[in-house]
């Protein structure tokens, strides 16, 4: 189709608007309620444009394009139209751009000053609007500035998957509010405040920081979860006050999650440790970056003299940088150990010697839309993957067949075709129902193992979607990497790819789930579990908190008390690690390092500090190299992170090489389900990592209330405790006090509890036997 | 309300108060004679469409919009279920027909709705009624029990093979869900508020499939139609404008009611009907079609006749058939007041021009009645309904402008008289006296 406007012309596909059409021939249309990503509403009115023929103004974004249509955004009557709506849009706003948040950074001010007129003729009393608290995030202090564009209705209808924003009453007392007293609790909420063209909802933590236009804009990548959404970190004194996306249609789109908008908060947190510090003397002392360094090094010196290398360790989080991750694998290797290993919450590393090659997602984000099918296996997908759950989701209402197959029964606000919750020992059974429907559906030969495995509806519905049309795709979630039978699940997930031509692939938990595979920070000798089972002399722990991130944190803190040196690089000097630390190196945060993160589809995504360290802190990777040094290893004269890097991936790689899901040799073996109770663990979004955790407004949502005990009525019945009353829940030689509470979706026998809180720090196996009683 | 007169009618023909509202009156009367033709002699589908086409039937709901065309647009060959929605809302004030025809004659509806079925293909049909007619929303239930009950309704109508079930809606009273879209939009559940058209809900209606509303009268009208053909239904009336009618007639006449005439009946003849003018006075103005229609002034209303294009030609419109008759004694100042608080009121808030738009003109019309009015308010008035007219998401719009510019135009000098004077032209023991709501409480 071709259509004309202001005299250029513009091909456009059938469908197009003419806002489309504007945005291609570079005319800028005047807009509020238009947004590429939301459903079209056409209530602002601001687009109104000219069309040839039409005997009234016609608004751009909802007017379809038509071939040989001739449209004028700036005629006579364009401008006027437009004029009148900007004036109506003025009269009942309260014009206190002065002491406004979105000042300098607000469509309505910015139109204004082309469209408004210097005085009003509304001459009556202005509109008031109360203001609402719904919860720490948001601010709707000032609802009067809203203009009812709706962004923010549709954005939870449509994006967020719960519509926790609407608009109530009507004529101009209509407002933007939550239902009844509610907060807002999405996690996804923040991007609300980006959709909002005016200062109605603001970023609570941000408000009064700072005005848009002393701000620097920096980018930057996310730390936290394996899609590595794209960052502006904006700096004022060199202080980070704000996170917001940048958009990245490949990547995270124009959206990021509020752990990634507000764990800023963490990085000028009072908990930030500026100097390093020694225990001596049973208390740790601030001492210089020398004396700590020189310290470290006699000491690794002295034991693997006398212990021999395998009695070190060294175990990093999967959200250190590939450099720090690369470095610290050398480090370990050069001092002559094997036990080197980025993956403390696994259980399970069967597989380690079949991997084909580096375990990924399987596909790139961008592919997932084209989807017909998927399969999500083991994931509390929401939480743990908000924007990943985000594009099933668009995936879903675009008629593509979700289904779940899960040990949380969690609302994921997709529309899935079809949603298994078994408990943690049944999870590769499930799976294996589903293989089997499909073997059977193949009409292939029943794989081993599997003849006494019963197909039943649902899991022949999931095999059905995954056979029946064209791109499909299997996920495996973080619950699935962390189960005790995650080779199992590799494995059959492998022949359940194998059987229906889906892809197989890992959502990955963290920023660097893949890089770590690329730095080689793997074992050759003991692997994460194993480095605490079978105790060390002397540990490097570098940004994990065991006892919050470990499998298994009882099993990891008692082997560190026993250690003769444990050595921590980490941007913080709170927590359990002073019980345990001998010395504590500060290291920066990802906002005060260079660094690359290698995202689950395998995007290498590099990025700069934006301010400059805090105090003494220092930069991993060159910590790890003065270490090296010290240490007379070779090979650890780097200048710069980008000299890293180059010996990891070759400089100008988009995407890392080697990438692959197969196994060598995979094998099940369908174990009975564990007999008693079971604990079902999820990592809560804002306990997942050390940043998130120490984020005042996060630790403030509904999403950080301190663990419970949840378990379905039989399950209370059979303790005989009734929801609210206190239990005492034991693993191994830990105990905690929990909360009993009601949760019809936590499977039989089971009891989940969340990790990554010190309430459940004292706990053992994320996954496994549980005992609960009274307290 | 009743319907108190008629010449000529159909709707009303035998009617009986409330006695006559059964499905056995209705059969009696001729009821459902039509649809079992259709289904018994196997008519086809665009049979009954061309028979509304040549009744020259116009939607009875406001827009005057050709019904059989209307049906005509529904697409022929759609993969799933298509819906007809009734429109009994009835918000517009003057309106009071429709629930009439509901309480006396409601299987006319019901006939009606399932020929109209039957033509497009619809598999079902939902009435949405005003809801603050409860006792109407309940006996249309009943109705449909027994029209249901008897085979006129539900599977393999007639042992035809035809299926159609209707069921019964209540709203909750805003005038906005009169709307077409916001009535969809309101019986799937959500916030009645409009939609943007393009896309119609011919293509996109109800939960997003195909769609035809027709406003209640529109549907009773036709087992009439097709009983005597479109041919004979379109002469009971005048060119261009086929039947008969029901107009609500209230305002400052001895006998408000409902009134069924062919169209293109002399206005003159409905006001003699409606006993004339009470207390004898003189007609001041007439607002012909519902209070969104453009008042006509008096003298050109009794050139009227009572038919779309006579009212059309007098710069108003038919719209629902509401006729608000105010005599010499009305402050047209006071009258417009009135009506723009309704508009404020009703409107759904979604687009800006209304939302913002309607409560300014509201403000400004109460504050010249009120002795506020500023030399520079007219021009105001009407500035601010040009920048509301045409750029709305739906009519109400449009609907809250067309009384302010008629009214500013056929009466600016009483406008004026008050800004300056800072009070009514027409003299408030006048306006007293030609109040039937004072004379009864003061
Ligand atoms: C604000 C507004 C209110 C309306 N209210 C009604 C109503 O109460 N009843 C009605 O039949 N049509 C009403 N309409 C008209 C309908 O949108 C629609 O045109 C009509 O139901 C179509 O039926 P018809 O073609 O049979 O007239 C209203 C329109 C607008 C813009
Ligand atoms: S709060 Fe903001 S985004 Fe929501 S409707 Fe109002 S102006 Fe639009
Ligand atoms: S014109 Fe008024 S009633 Fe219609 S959609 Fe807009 S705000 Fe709502
Ligand atoms: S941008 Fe088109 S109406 Fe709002």
């Amino acid at each position: 189709m071709e259509i004309e406007i202001d005299g250029k012309m513009a091909q456009v596909p059938d469908g197009s608007t003419i806002m489309d059409a504007a945005q291609q021939v570079g005319a800028y249309i005047p807009h509020f309620c238009y947004h590429k990503k939301l459903s079209i509403a056409a209530n602002c009115r601001m687009c109104l444009v000219q069309v040839e023929k039409a005997p009234k103004p016609l608004p751009a974004c909802a007017t379809p394009a038509t071939n040989g249509m001739r449209v004028f955004t700036h005629s006579e009557l364009a401008v006027k139209a437009q004029q009148g709506v900007m004036e109506f849009l003025l009269i009942n706003h309260p014009l206190d751009c002065p002491i406004c948040d979105q000042g300098g950074e607000c469509q309505l001010q910015d139109l204004a000053v082309g469209y408004g007129n210097s005085a009003s003729r509304f001459q009556e009393d202005k509109r008031v609007v109360f203001h609402k608290d719904v919860g720490p995030l948001i601010s709707m202090q000032e609802m009067a500035r809203c203009i009812h564009c709706t962004r923010c209705v549709r954005f939870g209808q449509e994006i967020a998957g719960v519509m926790e924003l609407g608009m109530a009453n009507r004529n101009m007392h209509a407002e933007i509010m939550t239902f009844v007293g509610r907060s807002i609790d999405s996690e996804l909420s923040g991007n609300m405040i980006d959709l909002c063209p005016v200062g109605a909802l603001t970023s609570k933590p941000f408000r009064y920081a700072a005005r848009s236009w002393e701000l620097g804009r920096r980018k930057s990548i996310s730390p936290h979860d394996s899609i590595g959404a794209n960052l502006t970190v904006q700096v004022k004194n060199g202080v980070v006050l704000r996170v917001l996306p940048r958009e990245n249609e490949e990547v995270n789109e124009c959206w990021i999650s509020d752990k990634e908008r507000f764990s800023y908060e963490a990085l000028n947190s009072p908990a930030r440790l500026t100097r390093p510090m020694v225990r001596v003397d049973g208390t740790l002392r601030e001492v210089d970056w020398n004396s700590a360094l020189d310290y470290v090094a006699h000491a690794l010196k002295d034991i693997v003299a006398t212990h021999g290398g395998e009695s070190f360790a060294a175990l990093s989080s999967p959200q250190a940088t590939l450099e720090e991750l690369y470095l610290l694998q050398k480090l370990t290797r050069g001092l002559g150990s094997g036990n080197v290993d980025f993956r403390p919450r696994r259980r399970d590393f069967s597989n380690d010697g079949q991997l084909g090659g580096i375990p990924w997602l399987g596909l790139r984000f961008s592919e997932i839309k084209d989807l017909d099918a998927a399969l999500v296996v083991g994931s509390f997908l929401r939480k743990d993957h908000p924007l990943f759950a985000q594009r099933l989701r668009q995936l879903a209402k675009n008629w593509g067949q979700v289904s779940m197959l899960s040990v949380g029964g969690d609302d994921p606000l997709i529309d899935l075709h079809a949603q298994v919750t078994v408990s943690p020992a049944d999870l590769p059974l499930a799976l294996a129902r589903v293989v089997k429907a499909a073997a059977q559906f193949q009409g292939e030969t029943i794989p081993a193992g599997l003849d006494s495995v019963e197909a039943d509806a649902t899991s022949q519905a999931i095999a059905r979607s995954l056979l029946e049309r064209n791109k499909r795709a299997i996920f495996l979630g973080n619950a699935a990497e962390q189960s005790p039978q995650a080779a199992q699940l590799h494995a059959l997930a492998l022949e359940l790819a194998r059987l229906t031509g889906a892809t197989c692939g890992f959502i990955g938990e963290a920023a660097n789930s893949v890089g770590g595979h690329v730095a080689k920070a793997l074992p050759t000798a003991l692997n994460a579990d194993e480095m605490f089972a079978q105790p060390r002399k002397a540990y490097i722990l570098l940004g994990v908190e065991p006892e919050l991130d470990c499998y298994n944190p009882q099993q990891a803190v008692a082997a560190l008390k026993e250690a003769a040196l444990v050595v921590m690089l980490t941007p913080f000097n709170d927590g359990a690690a002073r019980e345990y630390a001998d010395v504590l190196l500060p290291t920066t945060p990802f906002t005060e390092t260079s660094g690359t993160f290698v995202n689950a589809e395998g995007r290498v995504q590099s990025f700069n500090g934006v301010v400059r360290p805090l105090g003494d802190a220092r930069p991993g990777w060159k910590v790890l190299r003065v270490l090296g040094n010290l240490l007379a290893l070779p090979g650890f004269d780097y200048d710069s992170s980008e000299q890293v890097r180059a010996e990891i991936v070759p400089a100008g790689e988009g995407f890392v090489g080697g990438l692959s899901n197969d196994l060598e040799r995979g094998a099940w073996l369908l174990a009975d389900a564990g007999e008693g109770l079971q604990r079902v663990t999820d990592v809560p979004i804002y306990f997942s990592d050390p940043l998130a955790r120490r984020a005042p407004a996060l630790q403030k949502t509904r999403d950080a209330v301190a663990p419970t005990a949840r378990m379905n009525a039989d399950t209370l019945a059979a303790i005989g405790v009734t929801d609210g009353v206190p239990v005492r829940v034991r693993q191994g030689t830990g105990e905690a006090v929990l909360t009993a509470r009601f949760d019809e979706t936590v499977p039989a026998r089971c009891v989940r509890v969340a990790a990554g809180h010190p309430s459940t720090a004292a706990l053992g196996a994320m996954f496994g036997a549980i005992n609960v009683e009274r307290a | 309300m009743a319907i108190l007169g008629a010449i000529n009618p159909m709707l009303s023909v035998g009617l009986d108060g409330d006695n006559a509202w059964r499905l056995a009156d209705y059969v009696k009367r001729g009821g459902y004679v039509a649809l079992r033709r259709i289904l018994e002699q196997k008519l086809p589908q665009e049979y009954v469409i061309n028979e509304v086409k040549k009744s020259v039937l116009r939607g009875r709901g406001g827009a005057g919009f050709p019904t059989g065309l209307k049906w005509s647009f529904m697409p022929r060959s759609f993969p799933g279920d298509k819906y007809v929605v009734c429109n009994s809302d009835e918000g517009e004030p003057g309106t009071f027909k429709d629930r009439d025809i509901l309480r006396y004659n409601p299987h006319s509806v019901i006939e009606g709705m399932a020929i109209a079925a039957f033509a497009m293909g619809a598999v079902r049909g939902y009435n949405y009624i005003h809801g603050e007619v409860w006792e109407i929303y309940e006996r249309f239930e009943e109705a449909i029990d027994e029209a249901r009950a008897a085979g006129f309704l539900g599977a393999d109508i007639l042992g035809s093979g035809f299926n159609f079930d209707l069921f019964g809606h209540h709203g909750y009273g805003a005038y906005i869900c009169g709307e077409e879209t916001a009535l969809l939009e309101s019986i799937e559940g959500k916030k009645g508020q409009p939609r943007f058209k393009p896309p119609f809900p011919a293509s996109f209606g109800l939960y997003g499939r195909p769609t035809t509303i027709n406003n209640t009268e529109t549907f009773a009208s036709v087992p009439y139609i097709i009983n005597l053909g479109g041919e004979h239904y379109l002469e009971a009336g005048k060119a261009n404008n086929g039947g008969t009618k029901l107009f609500s007639v209230s305002g400052h006449v001895n006998r408000p009611g409902n009134y069924e005439i062919p169209l293109g009946t002399p206005f003159a003849t409905l006001l003699e009907m409606a006993g004339g003018i009470r207390g004898g006075r003189k007609l001041k103005g007439c607002i012909p079609g519902g209070s969104s229609a453009p008042v006509v002034p008096a003298a050109a209303m009794m050139d009227c006749t009572m038919d779309y294009d006579s009212i059309a030609k007098a710069g108003s419109m038919l719209g629902s058939g509401a006729v608000i008759v105010m005599d010499e004694t009305t402050c047209m100042v006071k009258a417009l007041e009135r009506l723009s608080f309704f508009y404020y009121e009703e409107s759904c808030g979604q687009c800006t021009p209304c939302r913002e738009g309607t409560s300014w003109l509201y403000k400004v019309v109460h504050r010249i009645e009120h002795g506020q009015g500023r030399p520079d308010d007219l021009d105001l008035l009407a500035s601010v309904t040009g920048n509301i007219m045409g750029r709305t998401i739906c009519a109400l719009g449009d609907a809250a402008s067309m009384p302010v510019q008629s009214f500013i135009k056929h009466y600016r000098d009483e406008f004026a008289y008050h800004i300056e004077q800072k009070k009514c032209l027409v003299p408030v023991d006048v306006q007293r006296a030609g109040s039937g709501f004072f004379t009864a409480t003061v």
